[in-house]
C-alpha cells in the first residue's frame, strides 16, 4: 500500500527518506513542491495529490510533512491515520517530532518504520510491542551502551505481537502499583457579536498512566454514563460490556494511553464558563481605531478559571498596537499579525481588560470584519459535563494499586466573534 | 575534520574506536553533510574496514552510518559486498541493520545478494517464530527474479506454519512475490486460498489485503469463509478490519439482493434511468415478492456495528461506507454521529471525512441535518475545510434552517479570507435558486454586497445574481440598473463580462442605459480582457438587432475594431457576427433568423454541488477524495437481480461437522476429506493419523522435503532419521500401521483403559499417535466453533508446537495432562494469560470453565440463528417496531437468565422519546433484567439493546410493556424449547455415563421417517442446532449422533441422540430430568429431522 515515506522539513529540504518496495526518486516531491507554492499556507496543502505515476498523500505535522507515496487505490484515511501514528511514535520516543530529533536518531528512526510497516501494509504500530522491539533512547542508556556496547534494539523478542492482546507487553513488573485517569474536557464553541451561544459542545477524553505489573483487568465506572453521547475507544476495550452496563472493562497497555474519547452532545445545555465584553472599531479614513475587550467568569461552579490567553488574527492592515493591560502581558506580532494577550487567572473583583489604540495602515479602505477571537483557558478540579467516575475496580492480580481521578476543563475551539 | 578523526580511528585500537566513531556519527548526522565529497571514497574504505574488524561495535557503528546514508538518499550501493558478508551475524541490532541495507540494494546487486540467501533459507527452519517469520520477510523483500522459486516454496512452507505469526507474515510476502513476477499468481491464489481458512485474527487481515492485491475477483474464494470474516472482525487489529471492511463490501454487493426499496432515493431512480425497460419490467416483477435479508447479510451489518466505536478514523470511515452501501437505507443513519466525530480530529482526517459526508449529504439530507451546527465554520480552519463545511451546509440547507444559515453566512461573507467569502456568496447564491422561499431575500443580500469594497466579493456576487437573474425572467431592472453602474468601478473581468452579457439579455428592459453602456465600453474595447470583448461584441450584436437605430454606428465601429485584434478568437467571432447581422448580398436566409438566434430563451444553468458526480465511487476510495478513477480501483458492483445461491456459504457447518467426525474414522470418508485435507494440512495435521496420511500423500506430490518435515510434524514418531529414498517404500508400510493405530483408536474411544495397557505394549508410535489423537480430538471439540475465542487458539497451537518439538517421552506426558488446560505450557515464548482476551464471549467462558464441573463445561453455540421475532408491529406500535431474537450466548446480567436481544426502529418522521420497559406480568419465579431506558431514537432510526430473562426453564409467556413517553405496548416473548438450553461440551463417554443414569421416567423417545439424504451427518447437525442451542459430542460411531446442553435455569443436562437405523428411519431418544422440556423439544425436533 504505502510505497515510501519522504519526510520534509519547512524549507522544502527532504531530509529522510525510506522505501518499504522499490526505490521511488526524491523527485515525485516536486509534485507536492508544486502544490505547497499553488496553496499559500501550509495549512492548505491538499492531503492527497495525484501526480502521472503515482498518488502522494501527506499530512502535516510539527512544522514537518510526512509525504507518503502510494501506487494504487488505497482508503486515504488509512494512510493518513498511519502517518499520524508514525508522528506519534516519534514523540513518544524522542519527546518531539522534530527535524533535529529525527536527524539525532535517524538509525531509530529507520529501525522503526522498518518495524511499523511491511511490504507497505502496517505491521507493529502499538508503543507496547514497538518499545520491546526497539528501546526508546535515554541520555542514561545511551551512555551504557557506548560503555558496555549492548545495543538498543531488544534482545528478547516481542510477544504481545503474537497474543492476541497485542496493546500490553508481557512481564510488567513495578514496585509501586498506580492507575492514574485524566478526565480533560474541552470546549467548543462559537459565541457571536452579542454574547450568545452559536455552537458549543464538549468534547472530552480520559487519558490512562497505568502501571500496575502483571495482568491487571480494570472496570471503570462512571457515576453518570449516560452523559457520554458518543464514544469512541481503545482497542483494549470490552464493547460489549460497555453497551450492555456502561462499565469499561480493559486490560490496560503498559504507560501512558487514551482510554476513550467522548462527546456530549451539543443538544445538552453547555455552560459557558467566561464572557467577553469586547469593543473594537475602526475609524472610517482615519488611521487608527479603539481596541477594548473584558473578560469575565460565568458559570463557573465556583472554581477558578487560570491560564487564560487571548489570540486575536488582527487584519491585514493593521500595523502596530498600542494597549495597556490591567492584568498579565501582551505581544503583537507585526508580521503575522498576531496579538496574543497573556491573562492569567480571573479574579471577580477586578476583571482583566485590554485597551488601547490600533495604528492602520494609512490609505487603505478600513477592515470590513472585526477579528474573532480565540480563547484559551482552564479550570482544575471540575468537568464541565458532570461526569464524574465512580470507582475502579481491579482483577487479576493480588496486589492494591494506587487509583488517582483528575479532572479538567479547557477551552477547545473557543471563538468568540465581534 | 572527518577525515581525520578516521585517520586516527585506523591508528588506534579498537576499544577507542568505538567512542570516536559514535562520536563522529553523531556529530555528523545532525549536520547532513558527511565529510568533504572527495574524501567519500576514502571514507568508504573506512567503512569497508571496520565492516571487516572483527568487532560487533565497529561493525555497528558502520552499519550505523551506512543507514544513516541510506536515509538521506545517498547512494552506498559499493559497499555492498562488505554489508552481505555481515549478515549472519549473531549480534540483533548488525544483523536487523544488514536486512535493511540489503532489501535496499538486492534489487541493483542481484548476484551478490544471492550470497544471503542461503542464510534466510536456514533461519525459515529455525524452531524460534519470531526468527522464522523475519527471515520470511526479508528474503521475500529481497526484489531478485532468480529467488522467485526458493520464495515460492517458503511462502508455501510458511503458510503452513504453526505459528499464525509466521502465517501472518506468509501472507505479506504473498504479496511482494506477486508484484516481483505476477506468472506465480496462480500458485499464490492456492496459498491464498488457504490462508483465507486460516482462523487466526492475526492472519485475516494480511490474507485479505494479499487477496484483493493478487484475485480480487475470485470472489468465489470468500463464500466459505465469509461468516468467518464477519465474527472475526471486531478481534481483528484495525489496519486488518479496514481492508476486510472494504473487501466484505465488495463481496455484499455481489451476493445479496438490494435492500433498498424501489421509490427509495435518488440512486435508484439514476439506476432505473439507465436500465432498458424491458429489465425494469423484470426488476418490479422481482419487487413484487417480500423483501427478507439474508441472515449472512444482516451479520455483515450487526457485526461492523461497534466498530465505529474505534479510535482509528480509517475504520470508522471503512464502516461507515459499508453501512452507506449495504444497509438498508433505514439504518445508514446511526452512522453520522460517528463521522461528526472525526472532525475534531487533524485537518487531514477532517478533509477526507468532509469530503464523504458532502457526497452523503447529497442524497440523503436527513442524515446530517441534526449536526447542522457541526459544520460552522471557525475563522482558523484552513481554507480547504472551510469550503468543505460550506459545501455541506449548502447541501443541508432547507426551508426550516435557511435562516439560520443565511445568518450564519453573513458573517463568513465578511471574512478576511476572501477566497472563502466568494464561496459563499456561491453558496447563496444556490441556496437562492434551491429554495424558492428565500430567493428575493438572496438576491437582496447579494445585490447589497455589490457595494461591498473588495472587489472578488463583488465579482463573486455579479456572477451569482447574473445567474440567479437567468433563472428568473422577472422584472429586475433596478438590479441591472445598479449593475450597469458597477461597471465604472469593477476590474475583474469576469464580472465585467457577466454585467455585459446581463445587459444584452435584457436589453429591451433597460432600452435608455444599454446603448450608453455600449458607447463606453466601445471607447476602452482595446484594454479590456478577451472575455469582456467577446461580450462586448454579444452586447453589439443584440442592440444591433433590437435597436439598430441608436446603435448601428456604434456596432459598426466595434465590429471594426474586433477585426484587427490579436486574438483571433475574437477576430472569428467578429466575422460571424458581422455576417449574421448586417444585411448584405452574400449573406443569405440566416441573417433573417438573426434576432432569433441571438435573443433566445436560454435555459437557466443550474447551480449544482461539485460532489454531485462523486456518488459512483465507493466511499472513503482514494478515486472519490480525487474524483477520479485511481489505478487499481475496484468497482462497486450493483446489486443482483436474483441473489446468488447462500448456500454457498454454509460451508461452515459441514466443515464441522467432519471435525467431530471420530478420530478413528472409517475409512470410506478419507476420499472426500482429501478433497480438503491439502489446503487443511495445518488445521489437521496434528489431527488424526488418517489426515496426516491424505496430507502426505498430496504432499508428495509437492517436494520431498516438505513432505518429509510435516509428517515429522504430524507424527511423533522415531522415523525422522529416515533417508528419503525410503520414504516411498514406507509409506506402504505406514498405511497399514496406520489402520492398526486407527483401529485402537477407535477401540480406545470406546474403552480408554483397555487400549492404554495394549498401547503400552504395542510399540511407542502407536501410542504417540493414539494419544494424540485423542487428545487433540478433545481439544478441538471443546473449542472448535465459530466464536472460538483467539486466546484459546493460540494456546492449542502452542501445544501442538510442544508436541512437535518435544520429542522425549517425558514430556510428551507433560503435554498430554496439559492438553485439557487452557493455561499456556512453557513455550519459548512466554504468554500472557490467553483468557483474556476483549471480547466478552472468552471472558464468560472462562468463567464458566472455572465455575462448573469438569464434565459440563458451557461451550459456545455451535449455530446462532438469525431468525427474528416480531415483538411489536410497526402498525400496532405507532411507528415503533421491536423484534427479538436469541443471540445464544451466556446472559450477562444473570447466569440463569436467557439473553435476548431487542432490536427497536423507529419508522415515524419523529424522534421517539424515552423508550423503556413499563409494568411487567411475569408468571411466578420468573425474573427479568430490563435494558436501560432508551433517551430517544431518530426517526428512521435504530437501536439494539439486550436483556435477560430467567423463563424458569419453562416456555411460559413473559409479558411486559414497553412504553414510549407517551404509549403503552404490551408484548411478550415466548421462548422455543430450544433456546432455554445452553451448549455443553462433554466427551462421549461421559456423555454415555450420564445417559445411563437418566434412564426410565427420564428418558424420552421417537422414531422419525425421513428420506435418507436427510440423514448425512451435516444435515442432521444443521437441523438440531437450528433447532436448539446444544452442542456436539464427538461420537465413535457413523450412525449414532449425540448433542448435549444443560437447561439454562436449573443447569440441569439435556442429552439429545438420534440414531440411524436400518432404511429410512432413526430413533430420537433425549435424556433429561426436566421431562416436560425433554417432551417438548422432541415434539419440535421431530418434525424437524422429518422435514425433506
Amino acid at each position: 500500500m504505502i510505497h515510501s515515506l519522504f519526510l520534509i522539513n519547512c524549507s522544502g529540504d527532504i531530509f529522510l527518506e525510506k522505501h518499504w518496495k522499490s526505490v521511488v526518486s526524491q523527485s515525485v516531491c516536486d509534485y507536492f513542491f508544486e502544490a505547497q507554492e499553488k496553496a499559500a499556507d501550509v495549512e492548505n496543502v491538499p492531503p492527497v495529490i495525484s501526480t502521472p505515476h503515482h498518488y502522494l498523500i501527506s499530512i502535516h505535522r510539527d512544522r514537518l510533512f510526512f509525504v507518503s507515496v502510494i501506487q494504487t487505490e488505497v482508503p486515504p484515511l488509512f494512510v493518513i491515520e498511519f502517518l499520524h501514528r508514525v508522528a506519534d511514535t516519534f514523540q513518544d520516543y524522542f519527546g518531539e517530532c522534530s527535524e533535529a530529533a529525527i536527524k539525532d536518531n535517524v538509525v531509530i528512526v529507520y529501525e522503526l518504520l522498518e518495524e511499523m510497516l511491511d511490504n507497505g501494509f502496517p505491521l507493529a504500530t502499538e508503543s507496547n510491542i514497538l518499545k520491546e522491539l526497539i528501546k526508546p533512547p535515554t541520555i542514561l542508556r545511551s551512555v551504557v551502551n557506548s560503555i558496555t556496547g549492548s545495543s538498543n534494539v531488544g534482545d528478547t523478542l516481542p510477544t504481545g505481537q503474537l497474543s492476541n492482546i497485542p496493546w500490553r507487553r508481557a512481564g510488567v513488573k513495578y514496585t509501586n502499583n498506580e492507575a492514574y485517569f485524566d478526565v480533560v474536557e474541552e470546549i467548543d464553541a462559537i459565541i457571536d457579536k452579542s454574547g450568545s451561544t452559536v455552537f458549543a459542545e464538549i468534547q472530552g477524553v480520559i487519558d490512562a498512566c497505568i502501571k500496575l505489573s502483571g495482568m491487571p483487568d480494570l472496570s471503570l465506572s462512571f457515576m453518570n454514563p449516560r452523559l457520554l453521547d458518543d464514544v469512541s475507544f481503545h482497542p483494549c476495550i470490552r464493547f460489549k460490556r460497555w453497551e450492555s452496563e456502561r462499565v469499561l472493562s480493559f486490560i490496560p497497555p503498559d504507560g501512558n494511553f487514551r482510554l476513550i474519547s467522548y462527546r456530549v452532545s451539543s443538544q445538552n445545555l453547555v455552560a459557558i464558563p467566561v464572557y467577553v465584553k469586547h469593543s473594537i472599531s475602526f475609524k472610517e479614513n482615519s488611521s487608527c481605531g479603539r481596541f477594548d475587550i473584558t473578560i469575565g467568569p460565568k458559570q463557573n461552579m465556583g472554581k477558578t478559571i487560570e491560564g487564560i490567553t487571548v489570540t486575536v488574527h488582527m487584519p491585514k492592515v493593521v500595523l502596530n498596537m498600542n494597549l495597556t493591560p490591567t492584568q498579565g502581558s501582551y505581544t503583537f506580532d507585526p508580521v503575522t499579525k498576531v496579538l496574543t494577550w497573556d491573562v492569567g487567572k480571573i479574579t471577580p473583583q477586578k476583571l482583566p481588560s485590554l485597551k488601547g489604540l490600533v495604528n492602520l495602515q494609512s490609505g487603505a479602505p478600513k477592515p470590513e470584519e472585526n477579528p474573532s477571537l480565540n480563547i484559551q483557558f482552564k479550570i482544575q478540579q471540575l468537568a464541565i459535563s458532570g461526569l464524574k467516575v465512580n470507582r475502579l475496580d481491579m482483577y487479576g492480580e493480588k496486589y492494591k494499586p494506587f487509583k488517582g481521578v483528575k479532572y479538567v476543563t479547557k477551552a477547545g475551539k473557543f471563538q468568540v466573534r465581534t | 575534520m572527518s577525515s581525520n578523526s578516521f585517520a586516527y580511528n585506523e591508528q588506534s585500537g579498537g576499544g577507542e574506536a568505538t567512542e570516536l566513531g559514535q562520536e563522529a556519527t553523531s556529530t555528523i548526522s545532525p549536520s547532513g553533510a558527511f565529510g568533504l565529497f572527495s574524501s567519500d571514497l576514502k571514507k568508504n574504505e573506512d567503512l569497508k574496514q571496520m565492516l571487516e574488524s572483527n568487532k560487533d561495535s565497529a561493525k555497528l557503528d558502520a552499519m550505523k552510518r551506512i543507514v544513516g546514508m541510506i536515509a538521506k538518499g545517498k547512494n552506498a550501493s559499493e559497499l555492498f559486498p562488505a554489508v552481505v558478508k555481515n549478515v549472519a551475524s549473531k549480534n540483533i541490532e548488525i544483523k536487523k541493520l544488514v536486512y535493511v541495507y540489503l532489501v535496499r540494494y538486492a534489487e541493483e546487486q542481484q548476484d551478490l545478494a544471492l550470497l544471503s540467501i542461503s542464510t534466510f533459507q536456514r533461519a525459515l527452519k529455525d524452531p524460534n517464530q519470531l526468527i522464522r517469520a523475519s527471515a520470511l520477510r526479508v528474503l521475500s523483500s529481497i526484489r531478485v527474479p532468480i529467488i522467485v522459486p526458493i520464495m515460492m516454496l517458503a511462502i508455501k512452507e510458511a503458510s503452513a506454519d504453526l505459528s499464525p505469526y509466521v502465517r501472518k507474515n506468509a501472507a505479506h510476502a504473498i504479496q511482494k512475490l506477486y508484484s516481483l513476477d505476477p506468472e506465480q499468481k496462480e500458485m499464490l491464489i492456492e496459498v491464498i486460498e488457504k490462508l483465507l481458512k486460516d482462523k487466526s485474527t492475526l492472519v485475516a487481515g494480511s490474507v485479505v489485503m494479499a487477496f484483493e492485491e493478487v484475485c480480487p475477483d475470485r470472489i468465489d474464494l470468500i463464500h466459505k469463509n465469509y461468516r468467518k470474516l464477519c465474527n472475526l472482525l471486531v478481534d481483528v487489529e484495525e489496519w486488518g478490519q479496514v481492508v476486510i471492511i472494504h473487501m466484505l463490501t465488495r463481496y455484499a454487493r455481489t451476493q445479496f439482493v438490494s435492500p433498498w426499496k424501489e421509490d427509495d432515493g435518488l440512486e435508484d431512480n439514476e439506476k432505473n434511468f439507465y436500465e432498458s425497460d424491458d429489465e425494469q419490467k423484470e426488476k418490479t416483477d422481482h419487487k413484487k415478492k417480500p423483501y427478507t435479508m439474508d441472515p449472512d447479510h444482516r451479520l455483515l451489518i450487526r457485526n461492523t456495528k461497534p466498530l465505529l466505536q474505534s479510535r482509528n478514523a480509517a475504520v470508522v470511515m471503512a464502516v461507515a461506507q459499508l453501512y452507506w452501501h449495504i444497509s438498508p437505507k433505514s439504518e445508514v443513519g446511526i452512522i453520522s454521529k460517528s463521522l461528526v466525530r472525526l472532525l475534531r480530529s487533524n485537518r487531514e482526517v477532517q478533509y477526507i471525512v468532509l469530503q464523504n459526508i458532502a457526497t452523503m449529504s447529497i442524497q440523503r439530507k436527513g442524515m446530517f441535518e441534526p449536526y447542522l451546527k457541526s459544520f460552522y465554520v471557525r475563522s482558523t480552519d484552513p481554507t480547504m475545510i472551510k469550503t468543505l463545511k460550506l459545501e455541506i451546509l449548502t447541501n443541508l440547507a432547507n426551508e426550516a434552517n435557511i435562516s439560520t444559515l443565511l445568518r450564519e453566512f453573513q458573517t463568513y461573507v465578511k471574512s478576511q479570507d476572501k477566497q472563502f467569502a466568494a464561496a459563499t456568496i456561491q453558496t447563496i447564491g444556490r441556496c437562492a435558486t434551491n429554495i424558492s422561499e428565500v430567493t428575493d431575500t438572496c438576491l437582496n443580500g447579494l445585490v447589497c454586497l455589490l457595494s461591498n469594497r473588495d472587489e472578488i466579493v463583488v465579482a463573486e456576487s455579479v456572477v451569482v445574481i447574473k445567474k440567479l437573474l437567468q433563472m428568473q425572467p422577472v422584472q429586475h431592472g433596478e438590479i441591472i440598473k445598479h449593475m450597469a453602474k458597477l461597471l465604472d468601478s469593477i476590474t475583474v473581468p469576469v464580472a465585467r463580462a457577466s454585467i455585459l452579457w446581463l445587459i444584452g439579455e435584457n436589453c429591451e428592459r433597460v432600452p435608455k442605459i444599454a446603448p450608453d453602456v455600449l458607447r463606453k465600453m466601445a471607447k476602452s474595447f482595446t484594454s479590456e480582457d478577451d472575455l469582456v470583448k467577446l461580450q462586448i461584441l454579444n452586447l453589439g450584436a443584440k442592440l444591433y438587432l433590437t435597436n439598430s437605430k441608436q446603435t448601428k454606428l456604434l456596432t459598426q465601429y466595434i465590429l471594426n475594431l474586433g477585426k484587427y485584434d490579436q486574438n483571433y478568437d475574437i477576430r472569428d467571432r467578429t466575422r460571424f457576427i458581422r455576417q449574421l447581422i448586417v444585411p448584405n448580398e452574400k449573406s443569405g436566409a440566416l441573417s433573417k433568423y438573426a434576432k432569433k438566434i441571438f435573443l433566445a430563451q436560454k435555459p437557466a444553468p443550474l447551480l449544482e454541488s461539485p460532489f454531485k458526480d462523486r456518488d459512483h465511487f465507493q466511499l472513503g476510495t482514494l478515486s472519490h477524495t480525487l474524483n477520479t478513477k485511481a489505478t487499481g480501483y475496484l468497482e462497486l458492483s450493483n446489486w443482483p437481480e436474483v441473489a446468488p445461491d447462500p448456500s454457498v456459504r454454509n460451508v461452515e457447518v459441514i466443515e464441522l461437522a467432519k471435525e467431530w467426525t471420530p478420530a478413528g474414522k472409517a475409512k470410506k470418508e478419507n476420499s472426500a476429506k482429501k478433497f480438503y485435507s491439502e489446503s487443511e494440512e495445518e488445521e489437521d495435521s496434528s489431527d488424526s493419523s488418517s489426515d496426516s496420511e491424505s496430507e502426505s500423500e498430496s504432499a508428495s506430490g509437492e517436494q520431498e522435503e516438505e513432505g518429509d518435515s510435516s509428517e515429522d510434524s504430524s507424527e511423533d514418531t522415531s522415523s525422522e532419521h529416515r533417508s528419503d529414498s525410503e520414504s516411498a517404500s514406507e509409506v506402504g508400510d505406514k498405511r497399514t500401521a496406520k489402520k492398526n493405530s486407527k483401529s485402537k483408536g477407535k477401540s480406545y474411544s470406546e474403552d480408554g483403559e483397555k487400549e492404554n495397557e495394549k498401547s503400552k505394549t504395542s510399540d511407542s508410535s502407536s501410542t504417540d499417535s493414539s494419544s494424540e489423537e485423542e487428545s487433540s480430538s478433545d481439544s478441538e471439540s471443546v473449542s472448535e466453533s465459530e466464536s472460538e475465542p483467539e486466546s484459546r487458539k493460540v494456546a492449542k497451537e502452542n501445544e501442538k508446537k510442544k508436541t512437535k518439538q518435544d520429542r522425549n517421552p517425558l514430556t510428551k506426558d507433560v503435554s498430554l495432562l496439559d492438553l485439557d488446560d487452557f493455561n499456556p505450557v512453557s513455550t519459548p515464548v512466554a504468554l500472557p494469560t490467553p483468557a483474556l482476551s476483549p471480547s466478552l464471549i472468552a471472558d464468560l467462558e472462562g468463567l464458566n470453565l472455572s465455575t462448573c464441573s469438569s464434565v459440563i463445561s458451557v461451550s459456545t453455540p455451535v449455530f446462532v440463528p438469525v431468525k427474528t421475532h416480531v415483538l411489536l408491529h410497526r402498525m400496532s406500535g405507532r411507528g415503533l417496531a421491536a423484534h427479538y431474537f436469541f443471540p445464544r450466548q451466556p446472559c450477562i446480567f444473570g447466569d440463569k437468565m436467557v439473553s435476548v436481544q431487542i432490536t427497536l426502529n423507529n419508522t415515524t418522521d419523529q424522534k421517539i422519546e424515552n423508550i423503556h420497559i413499563g409494568e411487567k406480568k411475569l408468571p411466578m419465579g420468573m425474573q427479568m433484567h430490563v435494558f436501560n431506558p432508551i433517551e430517544s431514537l431518530e426517526p428512521e432510526g435504530s437501536i439494539t439493546v439486550s436483556m435477560g430473562i430467567d423463563f424458569c426453564d419453562s416456555t411460559q409467556t413473559a409479558s411486559f410493556q414497553l412504553c414510549t413517553k407517551d404509549d403503552c405496548f404490551s408484548v411478550n416473548i415466548q421462548p422455543p424449547v430450544g433456546e432455554l438450553l445452553l451448549p455443553v461440551a462433554m466427551s462421549e463417554k461421559d456423555f454415555k455415563k450420564e445417559q445411563g443414569m437418566l434412564t426410565g421416567m427420564n428418558e424420552t423417545s421417537t422414531v422419525i421417517i425421513a428420506a435418507p439424504q436427510n440423514f448425512t451427518p451435516s444435515v442432521i447437525l444443521q437441523k438440531v442446532v437450528n433447532v436448539a442451542n446444544v452442542g456436539v459430542v464427538p461420537s465413535g460411531q457413523d450412525n449414532i449422533h449425540r448433542f448435549a446442553a444443560k437447561t439454562v435455569h436449573s443447569g440441569s443436562l439435556m442429552l439429545v441422540t438420534v440414531e440411524l437405523k436400518e432404511g429410512s428411519t432413526a430413533q430420537l431418544i433425549i435424556n433429561t430430568e426436566r421431562t416436560v422440556i425433554g417432551s417438548v423439544l422432541l415434539r419440535e425436533l421431530k418434525p424437524v429431522l422429518s422435514q425433506g
